[in-house]
């Protein structure tokens, strides 16, 4: 498909809209999963589609069809128009389509250096199979798996305005992971957390040259979790890895600031927040030391893109400065409607579900104090890393996760191991106490492809970077029932 | 509604698995799965429309199986042969091409059953413009928030042995909030084959009421244990966690079930704690990924004892164990608790002080293998005391192990079952499910 054969569908499409576009979607995935060294699933997912959005007296509706020959799209664009039409005496709000679906033309395509064919089925699942058998560094490991996602997507985005965007994105995910047991207690430790390592970009991100010794560690880590003590119960300092801070920035900072929850899109699933209209450019949301961007701008992050599914140009912005709150996670539809500034975060999963407010890229920037400064000046804490468990309130206020791996900080050292580490506060309580953010050198980025959200549902990808950062005076705890 | 399409689909359908049969090689074996929806979507905020639209999709899952090895591809599957037979065409052809680079998998299952089946459940929903006046006159004054999803829906299955299932139903479902001004909120489910007015406005009324219990200035509770009542929507979220690391066999035998203690008899549940799966109302399909019939009713735990895990084909053959229909995951499809003896009108007697718990929210394993799990109240949640609701309460985090709460600490289940659909509608509409009781609980966690 290209731009000019969508362009000219549209000038095809018999509708009596104030405005009409097209988003289509081409995505092609392979997943290759190993466990214990055995083929689990080995198969590719490709999915073709277009949506179709008509503004009809200030009212969206859409229609979307896995079929792109022209008498669908004709047929979507008449069904689009009848649900805007007959939902328009009842419509939220009267989106204007300059406003909310503004002309742009451009382009944005993934760098990468070694494409995702360069390794061929046979040789992944080789490779695969050898991570697991060298996560199994005992008879106590129980279970290794290890799996690789690739995927290649396209999209192209034309309007009655003008509007023609092209888009593709080289997306691949890795994890592994070992299972240790003795008795009752079972142990678990992967990869900096379930699906973690995601990013933009080809085979080159495998990185063979780091991979053993970390594939091992895993491993040996996973068997040393079965005979620590429990993470001790206690208010302490909490220092947390990049690789658990991404779970904490997009839990706690991520959802609370889009617009759409504010503006109570979201209650009847996701939730709402406890960010409130009023709060843009005077709440103080976290210590002096917290600094978040929207940046869809980083290379090689999970969720870098040029343009927004609304076809807004995508930029980096401040949403926290030096503690306070700045702006929020809203497209042009939410910030028409709430009147608060946004970024360009209207995204959709695929084709078939419309754009909504999104996380892209999340990052909390680097500070000036390294590791190994952290630990040497704390007393007392704990550090974890990689999440297990996670879960916050529907207004993103109270919140309890679990890390895979703890150590105990003492008297300036990192001591005993422990499992189980939990930990449980209140959003605004929690970032009020950050008292240290680490330098550029721990600065870690990660991602997730399943951020859920959304009526009907939709998971997207997204990704966070952030350094090692501490907290003060957090509630922690371990296991056992 | 989308009758002659679903006959369309089906034809076309059944040109790919002829099509399929006639290429087949002798030493090959293949499963197709269908997954096909018409499907409108009105999102509802402020009881105005949010966003509304309409997605027509389906996808066809190819399973090449030879030679101990196997691939899947999924593609787009319109309903029009001259768009979905080239489209087939190269998925095999690229199955035939990477099948031989693959590593062989002892534990692979071919299809090798004989059952068909075939299940067309008709409704009547409403008109696409009748779908927004419909649901929002009745609630033009009230803060209401949802999703109306309806149309139909295929699921299809067919294999290189010659067994079809076909299982279509034309349903929808409007999962709603209604919210107060202190930002409290009634929850409801309206699911069926038809638009019931009438009942849909008794639902109404009834959230009324509840809303108006809702006015009252919400009470902050500390943390600690309270006897607890648990509705039935907030069981059939306890209940789901079962399906993430609980009774799946693979997740016993791996060492990721938080049932473990329980397979072990380290750990009991109460004997007044029994769950099955249950099929006989026809909501899911019962055939699986490989084609084979659950039976229409398997025990899980009996009386507290657990009597069947859920084991699928590929299991049975890794651990020499009996296959019981279980799917690819082996997840609860049609999950069903028995009742108890407690009567809707004991629930605040029986409660006495304590909480009443309408909905939960967030769910995780905190701790697995201990069985316990983490989430937050949401909703209509009540403190209650000598059996009179005194107020609504700030939401509150739970910690609690499944072996507390369904086990010593587990007072009665009402003697009435409520059915939670499946609303979600991630990649697609969700059918089916769960069939639950309320449940009393003394002791429950509080930790936030």
């Amino acid at each position: 498909m290209v731009l000019s054969e969508l362009t000219k569908a549209l000038t095809h499409l018999d509708v009596p809209a104030d405005w009409v576009g097209i988003r289509a979607v081409k995505e092609t995935s392979t997943t290759r999963n190993v466990r214990d060294g055995l083929p689990q699933t080995n198969g590719k997912f490709a999915t073709v589609g277009a949506m179709v959005e008509v503004l009809v007296d200030g009212c969206l509706g859409y229609a979307a069809t896995n079929s792109l020959q022209l008498s669908s799209l004709q047929a979507a664009a008449l069904s689009a128009y009848k649900q805007a039409l007959y939902a328009s005496k009842w419509s939220i709000h009267p989106f204007n389509a300059n406003i909310s679906r503004p002309k742009v033309v451009g382009e944005y395509i993934s760098k990468f250096s070694t494409p995702h064919d360069a390794l061929n089925p046979q040789e992944i699942n080789a490779l695969l199979s050898k991570i697991c058998q060298t996560l199994k560094v005992n008879d106590k490991i129980v279970q290794t798996s290890a799996s690789a996602n690739t995927s290649e997507r396209e999209t192209w985005f034309v309007s009655s305005n003008g509007s023609e965007v092209y888009q593709k994105f080289l997306l691949l995910s890795t994890h592994y992971g070992a299972t240790a047991q003795e008795g009752s207690i079972v142990q678990q430790r992967t990869n900096n957390g379930w699906q973690a390592n995601c990013y933009q970009g080809g085979l080159e991100l495998l990185n063979e040259a780091q991979l053993w010794g970390k594939v091992q560690l895993v491993g040996e880590q996973a068997v040393e979790l079965l005979s620590v003590e429990e993470c001790p119960s206690t208010r302490t300092n909490l220092m947390l890895a990049p690789d658990q801070m991404m779970l904490q920035i997009h839990e706690s900072v991520g959802h609370p600031l889009e617009i759409d929850r504010i503006l109570g899109d979201e209650r009847n699933y996701a939730g709402g927040s406890f960010v409130k209209e009023s709060d843009f450019g005077h709440l103080v949301y976290g210590s002096p030391l917290m600094n978040i961007t929207f940046d869809p701008t980083v290379a090689g992050e999970f969720a870098s893109y040029g343009f927004d599914d609304t076809g807004v140009v995508a930029e980096r912005e401040y949403l926290i400065r030096e503690g306070k709150l700045e702006r929020g996670l809203g497209g042009k539809e939410s910030q028409s409607r709430s009147g608060v500034p946004g970024v360009a975060c209207a995204r959709a999963c695929s084709w078939n579900r419309p754009a909504i407010d999104r996380m892209a890229n999340l990052n909390l920037e680097p500070g000036n104090t390294s590791f190994a400064e952290m630990v040497a000046g704390m007393e007392h804490g704990v550090y974890m890393e990689a999440n297990r468990s996670w879960s916050i309130d529907d207004q993103r206020y109270k919140f309890q996760f679990g890390c895979e791996y703890a150590k105990l900080i003492e008297n300036g050292k990192l001591t005993k191991t422990v499992r189980n580490p939990n930990y449980r506060a209140t959003t605004p309580q929690f970032w009020q106490s950050l008292t240290q953010v680490g330098d550029g050198s721990s600065w870690e980025m990660y991602g997730t492809s399943c951020c859920g959200k959304g009526e009907p549902n939709q998971a997207i990808w997204v990704g966070h970077g952030s350094p090692i950062c501490v907290f003060a005076d957090v509630e922690v705890f371990g296991g056992g029932g | 509604m989308y009758i002659d399409e679903s006959s369309t689909l089906e034809a076309c359908f059944n040109q790919l698995i002829e099509t399929l049969l006639r290429q087949k090689n002798p030493t090959e074996e293949f499963t197709v799965k269908l997954s096909s929806e018409w499907s409108q979507f009105t999102r509802f905020n402020h009881a105005k429309v949010r966003q509304t639209g309409c997605v027509t999709d389906g996808l066809i899952e190819l399973t090449l199986m030879q030679n101990q090895r196997s691939s899947f591809r999924h593609f787009p599957f319109t309903g029009n042969w001259e768009i979905d037979r080239p489209v087939a065409t190269t998925a095999l052809a690229e199955l035939r091409d990477e099948l031989p680079q693959l590593p062989a998998d002892p534990y692979l299952v071919l299809p090798s059953g004989t059952s068909s089946s075939r299940e067309v459940h008709l409704g009547n929903l409403l008109a696409a413009n009748a779908v927004v006046p419909m649901v929002l006159e009745p609630v033009a004054e009230l803060d209401f928030t949802g999703l109306y999803a309806g149309g139909l829906v295929v699921k299809a299955y067919a294999d290189s042995q010659g067994q079809k299932h076909w299982f279509v139903t034309d349903s929808f479902t409007l999962d709603y909030s209604i919210f107060s001004s202190t930002g409290q909120a009634v929850k409801g489910t309206f699911a069926g084959t038809a638009w019931d007015m009438e009942a849909y406005a008794a639902k109404i009324s009834e959230a009324k009421v509840q809303l108006n219990l809702l006015g009252h200035p919400p009470k902050q509770l500390s943390r600690g244990q309270y006897r607890t009542y648990l509705a039935p929507a907030a069981v059939a979220d306890l209940v789901a966690m079962l399906s993430w690391g609980g009774v799946s066999e693979s997740n016993l035998q791996q060492g990721s079930s938080a049932l473990a203690l329980l397979w072990r008899q380290e750990k009991q549940l109460s004997v007044a704690f029994s769950i099955k799966e249950n099929f006989q109302q026809g909501l899911v399909p019962r055939f699986n990924e490989w084609g084979e019939m659950a039976a229409l009713e398997l025990p899980v735990v009996k009386d507290g004892v657990l009597v069947n895990t859920l084991v699928n084909s590929r299991t049975a053959k890794e651990y020499q164990k009996t296959a019981n229909g279980a799917n690819a995951s082996e997840s609860l499809r049609a999950p069903e608790i028995q009742m108890g003896c407690l009567a809707s009108s004991q629930i605040l007697p029986s409660l006495n002080t304590g909480l009443y718990v309408s909905n939960l929210h967030y769910l995780n394993w905190s701790d697995r293998p201990s069985g316990r799990i983490t989430g937050m109240t949401r909703y209509a949640c009540f403190w209650v005391e000598d059996g009179e609701i005194i107020a609504p309460i700030e939401n509150l985090r739970f910690d609690e192990s499944l072996y507390e709460f369904w086990g010593d600490n587990l007072l009665d289940l009402t003697n009435f079952q409520e059915f939670i659909p499946e609303v979600g509608t991630y990649e697609g509409r969700q059918l089916g499910g769960s069939l639950v009781p309320g449940i009393l609980v003394e002791g429950f966690k509080y930790t936030l």
